[in-house]
């Protein structure tokens, strides 16, 4: 088992306005880890997210990956860094097909441009083919290899959310971070993706994880964080969380 | 069926394609009959079809509504004017006027030959020219729109557009730059190989090859025709690439593009700046051809006419653009040449002039498409679409299944 | 000093008709999120149905005292103005309200296109004089200059904004644009018929073009198809000055860049040492936008767009 430290971040602070969104939230990530992060609807969890891959810009904060420092200062430059993610509304290229969507994957680390496009050398042929062998890979990976000349906006849901989690993994990420996969799924659709994100953990991947549904969370995160208001109130195993006071009160507290 | 499409049904593309290629080859000969005007309206139509391919990279795939392309158009046609007629003459002359020291200075730099007679660069400096001049300005026109949502970013590459033309039409004082709304006129015919395809002198407008010789128009034609087929061909391969899928991802989610690691700044200027490059080698094929440039021929209508050309045809999808520029631009005047003389015959008089008629045809092609065809004439093919009821079971759609 | 305040007149002069028009464009796009393409064309349709209608008067009125012919010319071409803007979002509008961005852009563009068409059918391709009813004795006003004409086009404009202003704060049906303008959804909710409420919209603004329109003849004593493509332009350019989709915004984003715009085109000559001259004065409305849309894009007065989500 790794010791190595994935994702190590640490005093992020967001404001919007007049909203405290995030107060000296950390998180700590060692690598093929499944690392969960749960709290009540507006907890801030989609936001802390939006900082680490730069979406948003924190006020505070300092971000390291895999023990190098990055900036989360331009989604971009954090996908080339190592930071994959997905979206809780799936924000898939709908007009692509699913194996265009997953070769969109691989841009960040192929390089022929203009030159190469239109030339067509055998470096650009090269490199375009092992991107095309590279998708067919991942869509078969994740269990849709036979959707690839598909347009994506008219596969099922839960297939598109397969999309777009072959779509991030094609970027080579050292970090895989979904936000809410499983939203909208039924039980045997969230089986079969527990299945996929053990199999992708298994693959010595890293994965951080928002998510509402408790139990599923539980069966499968190795560690888990918890959010509240923007605060960081539980941190540690699966079960700790589930006995911590501080934790059950946030989601059933007062007059729920 | 006729079909471009190489990826899905090669053999019956490439024959398509050939087909169309014999098509177009002959038809200036089958038109010489009927006199030269027909080939004419082909010459301008290929270099609409030019423009609308280009743009259709911009608004096309990239997605971003550029209402100002026409801009670098009249770069590419300026540019020519300045650099293949007496015009430069008439530069150095208000230089020297508005400031004797510089101006002389220059004049003595490039020469007595260039002071009276301007500057002639032959074609094979000028359209590479053209198009590095045109694609820098698609980057630094493109440059303050990347943060723009969509109807802003219409109508600042509009202001564009118009800021060009207005320089272009007074940018004569004290400075002659441009010679104003007169227009720059006894720009240099194309010379290819040694031919001059306007013909030589006294040769009313024929061009002699060999012992083979044709009217001037017509290997125009020929000229505009290899171009046109460059750009569909360097287009095509533009879009059936890593660039042109990052186009495509910016086009339907940016924000999903940049966490790709899209650098979606670059990428938009890319577009710009490419789109930009086949407005600016068509504007020098355009002066060239015409002789003379005037700022009437580059104004907001034109960007919206090839606009037109891309809606009308199928956004995005090159064989739908090309068929949409050869409509919107030869149609009107194949209708000049039909409709007025028909209005004479049935009326005795001209009811719509082939102008209005003109524009009339753009204006309910954009809206009738947009309301009954939004994807144009020829859209993209359509891939595999959803899937029947029975394969959608769970079965077969989540492929993993619980041990 | 005396230029400076003749710019600044006319820069008020033209600035009113650029609020007038840029309060149509505002209050569509604060409903509908579309830049009404075709809403400069709508100032050009007031002034040919006012020019039409002074035709009419001078051959069968001529007595009548300019004044009032003007006014009988506003008042015509209002309603005429109403029914083609309403029209437009019928047929051309209304179907697209949820398409893709493009979509309802390119069909303004379109019905811009067809509107010049139809009136260089109707009205002829050449500028057409435009009747000079007014006194046309010059009124000193400090070092400068100013018609009887444009003082009307003052006050007229401020009458209108005025009438807006109130129908928008202290009416029913300003209320309901106000709540459509905010979120058309919940104002649905609230039983107001988001619809009709757009119908209005584009026919008030409608109005004000056509006020705008017939008092641009009066001052320009010349019209013509094509003309009200550029004005048209940049009263949406005034629009995000003052911060699209509020009223207040456009009132005074019109009447800023309409004193820009004179300011620019009287002293450009100075400012770049004779290079430019004042023909370059149209580019100064999209410097303005370009500056805009930069360095605040919520414009002077702060954006209000509908929540469409």
């Amino acid at each position: 088992m790794s010791e190595q430290v994935i994702l190590n971040i640490e005093g992020v602070n967001k404001r919007f306005g007049g909203l405290q969104a995030l107060t000296d939230v950390r998180i700590k990530i060692n690598k093929g880890q499944i690392y969960g992060l749960i709290g009540p609807n507006g907890a801030g969890k989609t936001t802390f997210f939006n900082v680490i891959t730069g979406l948003y810009q924190p006020d505070t904060g300092t971000f390291e990956l895999a023990g190098k420092p990055y900036s989360p200062s331009a989604p971009h430059a954090v996908a080339k860094a190592g930071i994959a993610r997905t979206f809780q509304n799936i924000r898939l290229f709908g007009e692509m097909t699913a194996l265009e969507n997953v070769m969109v994957g691989r841009h960040v680390r192929s390089h022929q441009g203009v030159f190469g496009a239109i030339f067509r050398h055998k470096a650009a042929r090269e490199e375009e083919a092992a991107i095309r062998t590279r998708a067919q890979e991942l869509l078969d990976f994740v269990g849709i290899g036979q959707f690839a000349s598909r347009t994506s906006k008219y596969l099922s849901y839960g297939d598109q959310r397969r999309l777009e989690i072959a779509r991030a993994l094609a970027t080579d990420p050292q970090l895989l971070a979904l936000d809410e996969p499983a939203a909208g799924m039924n039980a045997t659709e969230k089986l079969a993706l527990r299945e996929l994100l053990v199999k992708i953990k298994n693959e010595g991947k890293t994965v951080l994880l928002i998510e509402h549904d408790v139990k599923l969370m539980m069966g499968l995160c190795d560690r888990i964080s918890v959010l509240e208001y923007g605060k960081l109130i539980a941190e540690g195993l699966p079960a700790e969380i589930q006995s911590n006071k501080a934790v059950i009160e946030a989601y059933l507290g007062g007059a729920h | 069926m006729l079909t471009f499409d190489i990826q899905k049904n090669p053999k019956q593309a490439y024959i398509s394609m050939a087909l169309l290629l014999a098509a177009l080859i002959i038809f200036p000969f089958a038109a010489a009959p009927f006199g030269n005007s027909w080939v004419r309206i082909a010459d301008l139509a290929l270099l609409y079809i030019m423009l609308a391919v280009g743009l259709n990279i911009v608004v096309g795939f990239a997605g971003l509504l550029d209402l100002g392309y026409i801009a670098f158009y009249a770069v590419g046609a300026y540019m020519t004017g300045l650099l293949a007629s007496p015009q430069f003459a008439t530069v150095l002359e208000s230089l020297i006027n508005m400031n004797p020291a510089v101006g002389e200075a220059l004049a003595a730099v490039l020469g007595e030959d260039i002071r009276t007679n301007g500057i002639h660069l032959s074609v094979w400096v000028i359209v590479p020219l053209a198009a590095a001049l045109a694609g820098l300005f698609g980057a630094l026109l493109g440059a303050p729109t990347l943060k723009l949502r969509g109807d802003y970013l219409a109508i600042v590459t509009l202001g564009f557009g118009e800021i060009i033309r207005i320089f272009m039409n007074n940018l004569n004082d004290p400075v002659n730059i441009t010679n104003g709304p007169q227009g720059i006129n006894l720009i240099d015919p194309i010379r290819v190989f040694g031919v001059n395809l306007a013909g030589e002198q006294g040769s009313r407008a024929t061009v002699f090859i060999g012992s083979f010789s044709m009217p001037s128009v017509n290997a125009y034609y020929f000229l505009f025709l290899v171009l046109t087929i460059a750009t569909v061909f360097i287009t095509s391969r533009l879009q059936h690439s890593r660039l042109g899928r990052a186009w495509v991802a910016i086009r339907e989610d940016e924000i999903a593009a940049k966490a790709m690691g899209i650098n979606t700044r670059n990428v938009k200027l890319l577009a710009f700046s490419m789109g930009a490059t086949f407005g600016g080698v068509a504007g020098a094929m355009f002066a060239s051809f015409q002789g003379f440039v005037s700022p009437e021929s580059f104004s907001l209508t034109e960007s919206i006419a090839v606009l037109a050309m891309v809606v009308l045809g199928g956004i995005g999808h090159i064989p739908g653009v090309v068929l949409g520029g050869a409509l919107l631009a030869a149609l009107p005047e194949i209708l000049r040449h039909v409709v007025e003389p028909l209005q004479m015959k049935l009326f005795g008089k001209v009811l719509i002039e082939s102008e209005v008629l003109r524009q009339l045809l753009y204006g309910l092609a954009m809206v009738v498409i947009m309301l009954t065809r939004p994807a144009g004439l020829w859209p993209s093919p359509k891939h595999e679409e959803r899937p029947d009821a029975d394969s959608d079971s769970k079965g077969q759609s989540t492929g993993v299944m619980a041990a | 000093m005396d230029t400076f305040i003749q710019q600044i007149l006319n820069g008020l002069v033209l600035g009113s008709m650029y609020a007038l028009v840029a309060l149509g464009y505002t209050m569509v796009y604060g409903v509908l999120n579309l830049i009404n393409f075709a809403h400069g064309d709508v100032l050009m349709i007031g002034a040919m149905i006012g020019l039409s209608i002074l035709n009419l008067l001078g051959v069968y009125a001529p007595d009548l005292p300019g004044y009032v012919q003007l006014g009988i010319a506003i008042i015509g071409a209002i309603p005429a103005c109403m029914l083609v803007n309403i029209l437009i979002e019928r047929v051309a509008y209304r179907r697209l309200r949820n398409a893709p961005r493009l979509a309802p852009l390119i069909t303004a563009i379109g019905v811009s296109y067809l509107l010049q068409t139809f009136a260089m059918m109707i009205w002829g391709r050449n500028p057409l004089p435009f009747p000079q009813l007014l006194p046309s004795d010059p009124i000193m006003v400090g070092g400068a200059v100013i018609t009887v004409t444009q003082v009307l086009l003052l006050v007229l404009a401020a009458v209108s904004m005025f009438g807006l202003v109130m129908l928008v704060e202290r009416t029913r049906m300003g209320r309901a644009m106000r709540a459509v303008a905010e979120n058309p959804r919940v104002a649905g909710l609230m039983g107001v018929d988001s619809n009709k409420i757009i119908v209005a919209t584009f026919a008030i603004g409608a109005a004000l073009a056509a006020v705008a329109g017939v008092m641009w003849g009066a001052n320009y004593a010349s019209i013509q198809f094509a003309m009200g493509f550029m004005p048209g332009l940049k009263a949406f350019c005034a629009a995000v000055l003052g911060g699209i989709g509020n009223i207040y915004g456009a009132m005074i984003g019109g009447i800023v860049l309409g004193i820009i715009e004179a300011l620019g085109a009287g002293y450009i000559g100075e400012l770049t040492g004779g290079f430019l001259g004042s023909h370059y004065q149209d580019i100064f409305a999209f410097i303005v936008l370009i500056l805009v849309l930069t360095v605040r894009p919520s414009g002077i007065m702060g954006e209000r767009v509908a929540d469409r989500a």
